[in-house]
């Protein structure tokens, strides 16, 4: 009992904290600087307690519930990410007065649901935890509610999370009845080919799943979403429950669904050519920069999404490669928006950044790189990013699929390469404030550095990568 | 008589959670009947899994529910909230007022 105690600690140290800091909040007057700071500091010491826990596989609770190299490698990502989506966000929270106390309370719990989310083992825990994180996703897309448009992106993502956690939980009621068992080891062996009713369930949870991560058919909420949500917001969308999403995806793909993989990849490979197709067509269009990103962010899980299809341990690691290093990019992409401000107002259309090159060229050349990165263009950690799917999509000869991801990566340049033609030919439209966000800038700087000098060691995911899949 | 088996049942909860699809996506009046349409959703999905629960004599069915309608309540809370606020911005809550932002 004590030793399952000792597996759950992390999730068991983050409630507590949350609990904690909730009532630190209530009582405390003008309490956001400090609940801030505990915050970090609670997401620092998680990560420790995770990395100080062995990871060799464990089940616990009537086997609901898994601690592998797996969840905690997604563990730590979440962490290390929310980390700086949020250490950079300070000033902008700040700038525009959105410095509620619960802001990042709600932010701990969402990594809460996400912690269950890829630690779950059971349909139960994982509908109980994919709930809780949509459930702080709703209020922090709606965190500004005196601005309508963020509570109009609110509304959005509501009716349409709510509806896809409808379809997802009806092909949970299907798989439960058509395989007898809640759990994901005991689905696998019942389900094959043959169980017609839950190769339909399967498909409802693809649906569902397809939505968390945004990829093609079930992207509508994406743009606006992004669009109408305050930047800090928009950058935690963008990074943190796309990673939760993906690890789950390839964990039914691996455990419950592996039996079935014929059926599941067909789909899976039609929504990653959708996703590539439309994120590159999609963007070259958009005025706005966040709503770019969040074409770009559409692409970027069709690419992930290509790995998962292959259906083999070598495209999921390469999947996951993908999703760590677009991570990084984004968290740096979103970052140089904190730095966009002209009297007190945040900027953040594409033809506001004509000709800051000039003016600020530590900046331009940081979007530089990162768009570059964005576009996969060597030798970036983009290019790496993308070069090992398409790799492990080779190896499995689904030559259109590569065909195709080949060709959206080249019109997806195009957009990337307008921005940094906006940046550094077009004449300057705006001065902006000199802005001193040093948090912001510190996010930018390690996210470059990562991305310039990871051709020197660009096997340095591959060997973590590789631990994962052991079982 | 006809004996009611486990295929009515079922058929019972697809036509609910149809209803419920569609009503979300035919609805062009009120955000209210959308968040009606969520609800009939999730209450077919109940409706599934106690079925499938008392027909296979596995009790983790029934377990399932009690969570699913801890949560319904939870999602229509906050989805309540987010229209309240929505409303004082907009002073409507029609779904064709729904479009600040193109798409």
């Amino acid at each position: 009992m004590i030793n399952n105690l000792n597996i759950l600690f992390p999730e068991i140290f983050l409630s507590l904290s949350i609990f904690t800091i909730l009532m630190l909040g209530v009582f405390i007057k003008k309490s956001f600087n400090i609940i801030f700071n505990l915050t970090l500091l609670i997401i620092v010491a998680t990560v420790m307690i995770i990395l100080s826990n062995p990871d060799n596989e464990v089940k616990i609770f009537l086997n609901s519930f898994t601690r592998d190299a797996f969840s905690n490698y997604f563990k730590i990502l979440i962490l290390i990410s929310s980390f700086f989506v949020l250490n950079s966000s300070k000033n902008f929270i700040l700038d525009n007065k959105l410095d509620k106390f619960e802001y990042p309370i709600i932010v701990l719990m969402s990594i809460l649901g996400m912690f269950f989310m890829v630690s779950s083992n059971d349909l139960i825990l994982f509908y109980l935890g994919l709930e809780l994180q949509s459930l702080s996703l709703y209020i922090l897309a709606t965190i500004d509610r005196d601005n309508l448009r963020s509570t109009e992106s609110g509304i959005k993502y509501f009716v349409l999370s709510a509806l896809s956690s409808g379809l997802l939980l009806y092909g949970c009621s299907l798989l439960y009845g058509f395989t007898g068992s809640t759990n994901f080891d005991l689905i696998a062996d019942k389900l094959t080919k043959e169980n017609t009713g839950a190769v339909f369930a399967m498909v409802f949870i693809l649906v569902g799943l397809a939505f968390k991560v945004s990829a093609v058919p079930f992207h509508m909420w994406t743009p606006d979403v992004y669009e109408g949500a305050p930047t800090s917001i928009t950058s935690y969308f963008a990074v943190v429950p796309k990673v939760a999403g993906l690890a789950l995806l390839i964990k039914f793909m691996f455990i419950p669904f592996s039996n079935i993989l014929l059926e599941w990849q067909t789909i899976i490979i039609f929504i990653s050519i959708g996703s590539m197709i439309l994120g590159a067509v999609a963007a070259m269009v958009q005025k706005n920069f966040k709503r770019l990103l969040a074409y770009s962010s559409i692409g970027h899980i069709g690419y992930a999404l290509a790995g998962v299809a292959t259906g083999v341990v070598s495209g999921y690691q390469s999947a996951i490669i993908y999703i760590s290093i677009y991570v990084i990019m984004n968290i740096g992409a979103f970052s140089c928006l904190y730095l966009i401000k002209k009297d007190g107002q945040y900027k953040e259309s594409i033809s506001d950044l004509s000709g800051i090159s000039k003016k600020h060229p530590i900046l331009a050349i940081s979007l530089l790189i990162i768009l570059f990165s964005l576009a996969g263009i060597p030798p970036l950690g983009g290019f790496f990013a993308k070069f090992y799917v398409f790799v492990s999509v080779l190896e499995q000869e689904m030559y259109t699929l590569a065909i195709i991801g080949l060709l959206t990566t080249v019109m997806s340049a195009f957009y990337y390469l307008k921005i940094i033609k906006t940046i550094y030919f077009d004449d300057s439209a705006i001065t902006f404030d000199l802005t001193k966000n040093k948090k912001a800038q510190f996010s930018i700087f390690a996210s470059c550095i990562f991305l310039v000098t990871f051709f020197l060691y660009p096997s340095i995911f591959n060997n973590m990568v590789t631990a994962l899949f052991v079982s | 008589m006809i004996e009611i088996g486990l295929g009515h049942y079922l058929s019972l909860g697809a036509i609910i959670f149809f209803l419920g699809v569609i009503g979300i996506f035919l609805n062009r009046k009120n955000i209210i009947v959308i968040l009606m349409s969520i609800e009939l959703i999730l209450l077919a999905v109940n409706i599934n899994l106690i079925s499938f629960s008392i027909f296979s004599g596995d009790i983790v069915g029934q377990i399932f529910t009690m969570l699913i309608l801890t949560v319904a309540a939870a999602e229509a809370a906050i989805g309540l909230a987010i229209i309240v606020v929505y409303y004082r911005n907009r002073g409507s809550i029609r779904v064709e007022d729904i479009h600040g932002m193109k798409g």
